[in-house]
């Protein structure tokens, strides 16, 4: 007997839900991270392929098809297109989307009951419409996180009494949703319904500053997955359930392992901003000066030491200087000096972020630590060099109350015997914050370009044969 | 759906989600965020669905863009995600050189 559809599409909808889950865990390590990846998109592909022969699925076959298609073709394409740095914004953008799609579903939806051709308990409405409002929110909100890291809204927009307008707008949202929940929805009030809503996310996101961006868009991420699991629930499909819910729940744990990382609370990031703490203290001067060294003499340091342990920051990035520093590891490598790479969670513009740049370079994994496996290191190293990164080695978090960092987890490289910073100028750096480890006995300072400074060590190291 | 059922798939979902992602290294978090992201992207299935049922001219319109939207979620997410993973490799394989 060949099974009905109101068995296949069930079964291939759970078989889905079970792959999505199996391809996440095999997320957990990069050693299976790629299989699970296919796992997940075989999923997909089937859960989608099934659809069309869904049973509430009458007809617009075409238009189906033709939707399919094109984003297919142009998310492929821009996916494929943009630079390993720019990956963040595409996040938020995919992210955005699918928020857009289940608060688009969701309209749909309503449209539906108003036009008396859907019936909805009132929980499947209420869900209906939180779904909505989260997946506005989701949709606006990541759509301006993008503009934001793609360098085209620079200023975090701030005015007085802001917070209580965007509580005004956020409340004006939710008294929307219980009038439509209590008298029904008209085309009218979904217009007004849909446009506040996302007016909220562009208001929650438009104060924000870049460098909390990354938490934003893993809380959108989380958002979306939720509003998705309410579309599931709306629509009766468990797998959308299933794969919505274990989103937002591995998401929201994923937004507070990152917050933490980054030493804030969730509602700091949201309602405080960072740029708006540094205005008020930069922690107390430091004293002493700082030392340059010369190329030259950090290449003969680091050629003739036996363990060394690079810290890159999101400034090796925006020079491209990762391939550079993966030559001079090899070279390095082959006199017999140990180097590692040390990583500290929030270095490059998202956790993990910096991972993927050195990947890119060609750097294996297993040289690549976190900040617990690596920190004890650091006493019994000889060399470690900082090239671009700040704030994440600043000692000022162990050793200052008053700074603003004060408390967060850094990499402790004044630790080691010598310390080498790479870095444009003399300046405080993105933030603003004295950094107590340029001025230390055992630090060198060696200025210029991240590309050029690696170039410089390369030749410095083979002139010495 | 009754909706204590739906409770309880809520809440053993909410688990699964948190077990799966709680002992994940840093190196990970960036691919992880993408691959939650491209999973999330099923909601184009709540997409094809309405568009399937929709009628009228507003409608089918919006139901468009619901499985536009979600397409578009699905397969950035996966080629973003594809993209990051590609480049992880241990130094026990030779890495190669990509052109």
């Amino acid at each position: 007997m060949i099974p009905g559809v109101d068995f296949l599409v069930p079964a291939v909808y759970f078989a889905a839900a079970v792959m999505f889950i199996y391809g996440l865990k095999g997320m957990s390590s990069p050693v299976t991270a790629r299989s699970g990846m296919i796992w997940a998109g075989v999923a997909m592909l089937l859960a989608v392929l099934v659809t069309f022969i869904h049973p509430k699925v009458e007809g617009n076959y075409l238009l189906m098809v033709i939707a399919l298609v094109s984003a297919s073709a142009l998310a492929w394409w821009w996916a494929k297109v943009v630079a390993m740095t720019d990956m963040p914004q595409m996040i938020a953008l995919y992210n955005g989307m699918g928020g857009g799609s289940a608060a688009a579903i969701a309209a749909v939806e309503l449209l539906k009951l108003h036009s008396g051709q859907v019936q909805m308990v009132p929980t499947t409405l209420l869900v209906a419409s939180f779904g909505a409002i989260i997946g506005s929110i989701a949709f606006s909100g990541s759509l301006i996180a993008y503009a934001k890291l793609q360098g085209w809204m620079r200023k975090s927009w701030r005015f007085p009494g802001q917070q209580l307008f965007n509580l005004l707008v956020f409340a004006a949202t939710i008294g929307l949703g219980v009038w439509i929940f209590i008298d029904g929805p008209t085309p009218m009030l979904l217009l007004l319904f849909f446009s506040l809503a996302l007016l909220a996310g562009v208001l929650l996101t438009v104060p924000i500053g870049g460098a909390d961006m990354p938490v934003v868009i893993s809380l959108y991420n989380a958002l979306t997955g939720l509003a998705v699991g309410f579309k599931g629930y709306v629509l009766e499909i468990p797998a959308l359930m299933i794969a919505g819910i274990v989103v937002g729940a591995a998401g929201t744990l994923l937004t507070q392992l990152m917050a933490k990382a980054m030493n804030r609370s969730l509602t700091n990031v949201l309602f405080a901003g960072f740029g708006k703490a540094d205005e008020d203290a930069t922690g107390s001067a430091a004293s002493g000066e700082m030392r340059a060294i010369d190329a030259t003499d950090a290449a003969i340091q680091m050629a003739y030491a036996e363990k060394v342990i690079i810290v890159p920051g999101y400034g090796l990035a925006v020079a491209q200087a990762q391939h550079k520093i993966w030559e001079l590891t090899e070279l390095l490598t082959s006199r017999g000096v140990k180097v590692t790479f040390a990583i500290h969670p929030v270095a490059g513009r998202m956790p993990g972020h910096m991972n993927v740049l050195l990947a890119e370079a060609g750097v294996p994994y297993d040289l690549i630590y976190d900040l617990e496996d690596i920190n004890a290191q650091f006493p019994t190293t000889d060399v470690a060099l900082v090239i671009g990164a700040n704030d994440v080695v600043n000692p000022a978090a162990r050793k200052d109350t008053t700074s603003p960092i004060y408390g967060m987890p850094i990499l402790d490289v004044d630790r080691a015997r010598n310390c080498i910073v790479v870095k444009r100028g003399q300046g405080t750096g993105f933030s603003g914050i004295e950094n107590l480890l340029f001025f230390e006995d055992n630090t060198r300072m060696l200025y210029g370009d991240a590309q050029k400074v690696a170039q410089a060590l390369i030749s410095g190291i083979k002139a010495l044969g | 759906m009754e909706g204590w059922i739906a409770l309880y798939i809520f809440m053993l979902a909410a688990f699964t989600g948190i077990e799966v992602i709680r002992r994940v290294p840093a190196i990970l978090h960036t691919p992880l965020m993408s691959g939650s992201n491209f999973i999330h992207g099923i909601v184009v299935v709540g997409g094809m669905v309405v568009l399937g049922m929709a009628d009228t001219t507003a409608e089918i319109i919006v139901g468009f863009i619901a499985v536009f939207l979600g397409a578009g979620n699905a397969v950035g997410g996966y080629v973003v995600t594809e993209r990051m993973l590609e480049m992880f490799k241990s130094s026990g394989t030779k890495p190669e050189k990509k052109d």
